[in-house]
């Protein structure tokens, strides 16, 4: 009990540290506000974007998009995971393109999907779940192939059917991979999003950054990039809460 | 009879090819209600014997009978439980015991009556509601053996339950196993490593030879208090058969 009081304030101290640090030090070093804006500064411009430049629109298309990218992506990906996580044939005939299709880098593809959908949601929707997809595929088929034989005989032993199997004992044993696949997948959804924004369109947080770069607002980039860690953190936060629920039967550790 | 292997050979394919002969024409008879236990080296073919008698592995060679009937597949004869307890952690206890009578068609009221009363069997009342992470090892163990004995198997198959506890659990444990086994009337077959736990609580021992595991020895245990391993250590026979266990594992040869 002491010691998460005692992190928590820490924490609260560092925060507000960087916050003074970032209001004084520019002014102090003599650093011009278009390259380095004050916090002051910083909410100025976010009062002005939100009168001017209709800011929680963008925040909320970005937000959205975020979830639908996240939520059909980590869908998708998992669904993959547990269908060739069940056939070692297909697995041994795929790996190959899953491993290359993960090495690839999923953003190159935007202009692409653009030059495809147009300047639309499509292409930032395709981007989010492509980068979704293949954190979340790879945990859980990791997952299904370190699923404890002996409890799949158990299983077995007691006569249930394949389906029975997977639902009560391989599902179940994959789930904490799952959910450290999803978190991972929350944070890579942001970029997606941000990546599909800065490429093309006029809608989004990725879009204030590039048209606030175009104007030299480095205080409008600012404001973005902040957002778009809320956006990011709130996602992650949720899932760190759902997964406390999900995995209640695994034992603390005591640090 | 309860249990019978005629002349059972299982050879297991190898990575280049070749193959393995880990149980060589391995023929014996459990009665009902007996409890046999089964000695050995490491890797001289006891786990797969537990298998195939689970219907988990077919025989190269020869059948396996569980009452009368060939084994060709997992079936509702048998329940075996291993040396890892093997109780699913995101159940808790009372639906660990449940789980083998879930694929059996048995309706849910009638499941909780037999786990609530395997659960009493087993010395686990007021547990029910816990998860396996909130149990000790000895405790786990009995709520594998719940869930054994919840299916209601014509025979029961052990291998090694008691290998990963402490030397004083392990005792209890023992006892308290063999007093509910035999009060269940329950055919088992307990494979070990360790000596003097088959002299315990056996009616009788097989004996295996290195691999290919083949039946070197059968000695049956004529002392009381099977259902009492605690007694049945204080009476000197016990050290007899010990001894007589040595020296068919050549053990002493071994050594030197
Ligand atoms: N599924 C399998 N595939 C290939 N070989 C196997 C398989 N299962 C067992 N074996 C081999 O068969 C032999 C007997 O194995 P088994 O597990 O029955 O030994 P064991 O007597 O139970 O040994 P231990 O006392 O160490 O548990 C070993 O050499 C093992 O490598
Ligand atoms: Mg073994």
């Amino acid at each position: 009990m002491l010691r998460t009081h005692a992190t928590k304030l820490t924490s609260a101290a560092i925060l507000i540290l960087v916050l003074v640090a970032w209001e004084v030090l520019p002014t102090a070093l003599d650093v011009p506000r278009f390259i380095i804006p004050t916090l002051s500064d910083s909410m100025i411009e976010l009062k002005r974007m939100w009168t001017n430049e209709g800011l929680l629109g963008h925040v909320t298309s970005t937000a959205l998009l975020t979830l639908i990218g996240f939520l059909i992506g980590s869908l998708l990906g998992a669904v993959m995971g547990y269908l060739l996580g069940m056939s070692t044939f297909w697995e041994k005939v795929l790996s190959p393109y899953i491993l290359a299709l993960q090495i690839a880098p999923k953003v190159a593809f935007a202009p692409l999907f653009i030059m495809w959908f147009g300047y639309n949601s499509m292409p930032k929707l395709l981007v989010t779940v492509l980068i979704v997809f293949f954190p979340v595929l790879v945990n859980v088929l990791q997952a299904m192939r370190t699923v404890d034989r002996d409890l799949v005989n158990l299983a077995r032993a007691y006569n249930l059917t394949r389906m029975g199997i997977f639902w009560k004992v391989e599902m179940p044993s994959t789930l904490p991979n799952l959910m450290a696949g999803l978190r991972i997948a929350s944070t890579l959804a942001v970029i997606g999003v941000t990546v599909g924004e800065l490429v093309g369109g006029n809608t989004g947080l990725g879009y204030l950054i590039s048209y606030g770069g175009g104007q030299a607002n480095a205080a409008m980039v600012f404001n973005a990039i902040i957002l778009l860690t809320v956006i990011g953190f709130v996602l992650y936060a949720a899932l760190e809460r759902i997964e406390e629920r999900v995995l209640h039967y695994l034992p603390k550790a005591d640090h | 009879m309860a249990l019978e292997f005629r002349h059972v050979s299982k050879s297991f394919g190898g990575r280049d090819g070749g193959s393995l002969l880990a149980v060589d024409d391995v023929s014996f008879r459990v009665e009902e209600g007996e409890f046999v236990s089964v000695v050995g080296p490491s890797g001289c073919g006891k786990s797969t014997i537990l298998s195939m008698t689970a219907g988990l592995y077919q025989p190269t060679e020869g059948e396996v009978l569980v009452s009368e009937e060939r084994v060709t597949g997992p079936n509702t004869h048998v329940g075996f439980m291993l040396q890892k307890d093997l109780l699913l952690p995101w159940r808790s206890i009372i639906h660990n015991i449940e789980f083998g009578l879930e694929s059996r068609g048995v309706p849910r009221a009638q499941r909780r009556e037999r786990a609530m009363r395997e659960l009493a069997h087993c010395h686990l009342e007021g547990f029910e509601n816990h998860f396996p992470y909130q149990l000790s090892g000895g405790m786990r163990q009995r709520a594998a053996l719940a869930r054994t004995l919840a299916i209601d198997p014509e025979i029961i198959l052990l291998d090694e339950p008691f290998s990963a506890l402490d030397a004083q659990t392990k005792l209890l444990l023992q006892n308290s196993f063999a007093g509910t086994i035999k009060e269940a009337g329950k055919t088992t077959l307990l494979i070990t490593h360790d000596l003097s736990e088959a002299v315990l609580m056996s009616d009788r021992i097989l004996v295996l030879s290195e691999r290919p595991g083949q039946i070197i020895a059968e000695i049956t245990v004529d002392l009381p208090h099977r259902d009492k391993p605690i007694k049945r250590r204080l009476m000197p026979e016990v050290g007899d058969y010990a001894a007589q266990l040595f020296k068919h594992l050549k053990l002493e040869e071994k050594a030197a």
